[in-house]
């Protein structure tokens, strides 16, 4: 047992420091866990890419700097503590994986190269307007004609589908077998003819969100990834990959930081003894959190599976995010109030709180609801259907 | 980083689960509940045997000068096993408060029979008013010719009833609140002008109020140097609350072992009532909370011995303050999840949940250490 990062550990971490420090963009607006300016955003993904540290999450051969665990952990906590905003997951914590587990050997030498380097956005279809929690009953439909799929249907919640060039999509291939068998998983390119956009606004004011709507629009049947009806398989494999991704325990720790900055700008306030109470009671929840994170980065660095820890991971730091934006609206009183404004006079963290806050109910909705993910963890701990 | 236990901890660990678990059991906790001072001397002799005692002390006298991590696999299978024996009011607190101030002497003199289990030693710290913070000691120790005289009130002396020793936090010097001028005594529990109240606590174990009335001690009575101990009392009973979280630990696992299998044997409406997708979130929800915890406890224990005090304060506070709240979390889903016989005392079930409803009370409670991590100075 030793809970100590080692000398090269820490010489790591400030190497990864100094590089942040020296090189994050200025900020575009409050981050609220999802960016929200399309140029700064890809400028910084390019600026990783470049340094080899966009994909940091993947093994040398596909580009990755094939860090350890514990270099990866640190490698995100400096990020965050930057202020520096997470990479868009959807090619490289979740669409690189899969690629790399389950693609062909053209799918990989011709997608991962960008994601890697920052010059390729993808969206994630999953969602459909019927289909939420019970993802399986997805209706969009692929039918093969000829070398082509031809796919029809409707998806929705898709974030950053206005900044994609592809999206990775469930249709559902054969509708006479059960309905997990007969999904398949489409890469689909975002100017094909017959796919549109339409924005969904969200509560903390940004366009994140989209509906996509898929008429008669031809897919290259080279464009399957694995084989029809393996797209319930790699859709579970992927949301294992998305689940200790969107803990998001990097980015609470800098909130987190934030908040404190920002209640120590008051002194009458930071002295409050229910205020100070407060904040202890976070960073203890916090630091139950990272130690469970670490716990599970220690089984995967060992290369065991993760432990029972991790399944509670996804709802614990959804619960973390949203419990952090709370203190931060509710500890900024009337600074918090001002809306999408850079010049009300209250402390900057303050002035991004409502956005954060509103935007963070969505992370115990999104990657499977905290109450699905609760039924995963019923089934395991009662072993029962 | 390593979060693996070596091969020695993992041997402690089974033969700790083994005693615990199949060696004691709810028959023998409810036939030492009957005992006078709820302690089996039986027991506490096999904990001796097994080397549990010593783990805590140090090698000069015959200790194994185990780490936190040792002490709390110990404790957490005990917790787990209910076992009664005063491990951390009569061990661990005691042992390490001596470790740490007692003169070779005194250590000789104590350690070496506590180590063997032929001593019971308590430490009589709090008093009314103190929200168990060691720093509002308002016991005065008067310097007197060659010794001092002690006179106050001491408050839940966990243990107190079975000791032949007692070590008592006494002012020789400012006002409660100050943590200079703190001394630290042994006294005997039947010298004139001490007098005991003893009582059983909830939960089990005993503990008494203690009253002191101008007793007298001679010089080598003084532990450690003095007006100058609260340093160490404040590191023992960091000890002692690192070991007590392991314990609840224990008991909190064990409770979600029963209440899953419970949710699977029970049936109503003609089916197991684990099927009903209400009692199943709160089940999970018990898990998601002792995973929580045991984090909390792994690092607690490791971060006990951190030569930083105050790294040390703020790991054991932010772990205790954590249980705190989530321990009573989990009692009180698994009496609720069990239904009417969660509520009796013929189920081991209710008797974990006294246990753990003692634990937030005991060593501080959640609001006490909260404010202690907020105190603290932050780190860089």
């Amino acid at each position: 047992m030793d809970l100590d990062f080692s000398p090269e550990d820490q010489a790591f971490r400030a190497e990864i420091r100094a590089w942040m420090q020296a090189n994050v963009p200025p900020k575009a607006g409050p981050e609220i866990g999802l960016p929200s300016h399309l140029e700064t955003q890809a400028a910084w993904e390019r600026k990783l890419g470049k340094k080899g540290w966009l994909a940091y999450n993947w093994p040398t051969e596909y580009g990755g700097p094939g860090w350890t665990a514990t270099q990866r952990y640190i490698f995100d906590t400096e990020r965050a503590a930057a202020g520096a905003p997470g990479a868009s997951p959807f090619g490289l914590a979740m669409l690189g994986p899969v690629l790399m587990s389950f693609g062909s050997p053209e799918q990989k030498a011709r997608y991962l190269p960008p994601i890697a380097a920052g010059e390729l956005f993808w969206c994630q279809g999953y969602s459909e307007p019927g289909s939420g929690s019970d993802l399986a009953s997805l209706k969009t439909q692929a039918v093969r004609d000829g070398d082509h799929y031809v796919v029809n249907g409707q998806k929705i919640w898709t974030t950053q589908a206005h900044w994609a060039s592809y999206i990775f999509c469930l249709c559902r291939t054969n509708t006479e077998v059960p309905k997990q068998q007969g999904i398949s998983f489409l890469l689909i390119d975002m100017k094909t003819p017959g796919l549109e956009i339409r924005p969904i606004m969200t509560i903390d004011g940004h366009h994140h969100l989209n509906e996509i709507f898929l008429t008669n629009v031809r897919v290259p049947a080279e464009n399957l990834v694995g084989k029809e009806g393996d797209g319930w398989t790699i859709a579970k494999f992927l949301l294992t990959h998305e689940r200790t991704a969107i803990a998001g325990v990097s980015d609470s720790l800098y909130q987190m930081e934030e908040l404190r900055r920002a209640v120590a700008s008051d002194q009458a306030h930071a002295d409050d003894p229910l205020v100070r109470r407060r904040l202890a009671a976070l960073e203890v929840d916090l630091i139950a959190l990272e130690y469970t994170n670490l716990r599970t980065l220690d089984r995967v660095a060992r290369g065991q599976a993760p432990g029972p820890e991790s399944s509670g991971l996804k709802v614990k730091g959804a619960e973390m995010q949203q419990a952090i934006s709370e203190a931060q609206v509710e500890l900024g009183g009337l600074s918090a109030l001002p809306w999408m404004s850079d010049h009300a006079a209250g402390h900057e963290v303050f002035r991004g709180a409502t956005q954060r806050y509103n935007f963070l109910r969505a992370s115990s909705i999104y990657g499977g609801t905290n109450e699905i993910q609760k039924n995963v963890l019923a089934k395991l701990l009662l072993g029962m259907g | 980083m390593d979060f693996s236990y070596s091969s020695e901890q993992k041997l402690l660990q089974d033969s700790a689960n083994k005693f615990a678990l199949k060696g004691y059991g709810f028959e023998r906790y409810k036939e030492t509940l009957k005992i006078t001072g709820q302690l089996d001397a039986a027991t506490w002799a096999q904990m001796a045997e097994f080397g549990w005692l010593a783990l805590p002390l140090p090698e000069s006298v015959g200790g194994l000068g185990g780490s936190g991590t040792d002490i709390s696999l110990v404790a957490e299978a005990l917790g787990a096993g209910m076992v009664l024996e005063p491990f951390v009011a009569g061990l661990v607190l005691p042992g390490k408060l001596l470790a740490l101030a007692g003169s070779e002497a005194q250590q000789k003199r104590l350690l070496e029979p506590l180590a063997e289990g032929q001593l019971q030693l308590a430490v009589a710290w709090a008093e009314q008013g103190d929200r168990q913070n060691p720093v509002h000691c308002a016991t005065q120790a008067k310097a007197d010719g060659q010794g001092y005289v002690i006179s106050g009130r001491k408050l839940c002396a966990l243990n107190a009833p079975n000791a032949q020793r007692l070590i008592v936090s006494a002012r020789s010097a400012g006002s409660a609140g100050e943590s200079a001028g703190i001394s630290l005594f042994e006294i005997d529990p039947s010298a004139p002008g001490v007098t005991l109240t003893p009582y059983k606590v909830m939960g089990g174990g005993t503990a008494a109020d203690v009253v002191l009335d101008q007793v007298r001690v001679s010089a080598d009575a003084l532990i450690g140097p003095a007006g100058d101990a609260f340093g160490v009392l404040d590191a023992a009973l960091d000890h002692a609350t690192a070991a007590s979280c392991a314990q609840a630990l224990g008991a909190m696992h064990a409770l979600l072992e029963r209440t899953a299998n419970y949710l699977k044997v029970r049936k109503q409406f003609g089916v197991a009532i684990g099927s009903f997708q209400a009692l199943q979130h709160r089940l999970v929800d018990m898990s998601i909370e002792i995973e929580q915890s045991r984090s909390m406890v792994l690092m607690a224990s490791v971060r006990v011995d951190s030569a930083d005090a105050d790294e040390r304060r703020r790991a054991v506070s932010a772990t205790k303050a954590y249980l705190g709240q989530a321990s009573k979390f989990v009692a009180q889903q698994a009496v609720q999840l069990h239904g009417g016989i969660g509520v009796t005392e013929e189920l081991d079930v209710g008797h974990f949940f006294r246990q753990l409803t003692a634990f937030g009370t005991l060593y501080g409670d959640r609001e006490r250490h909260l404010d202690r991590v907020a105190g603290l100075p932050r780190a860089a």
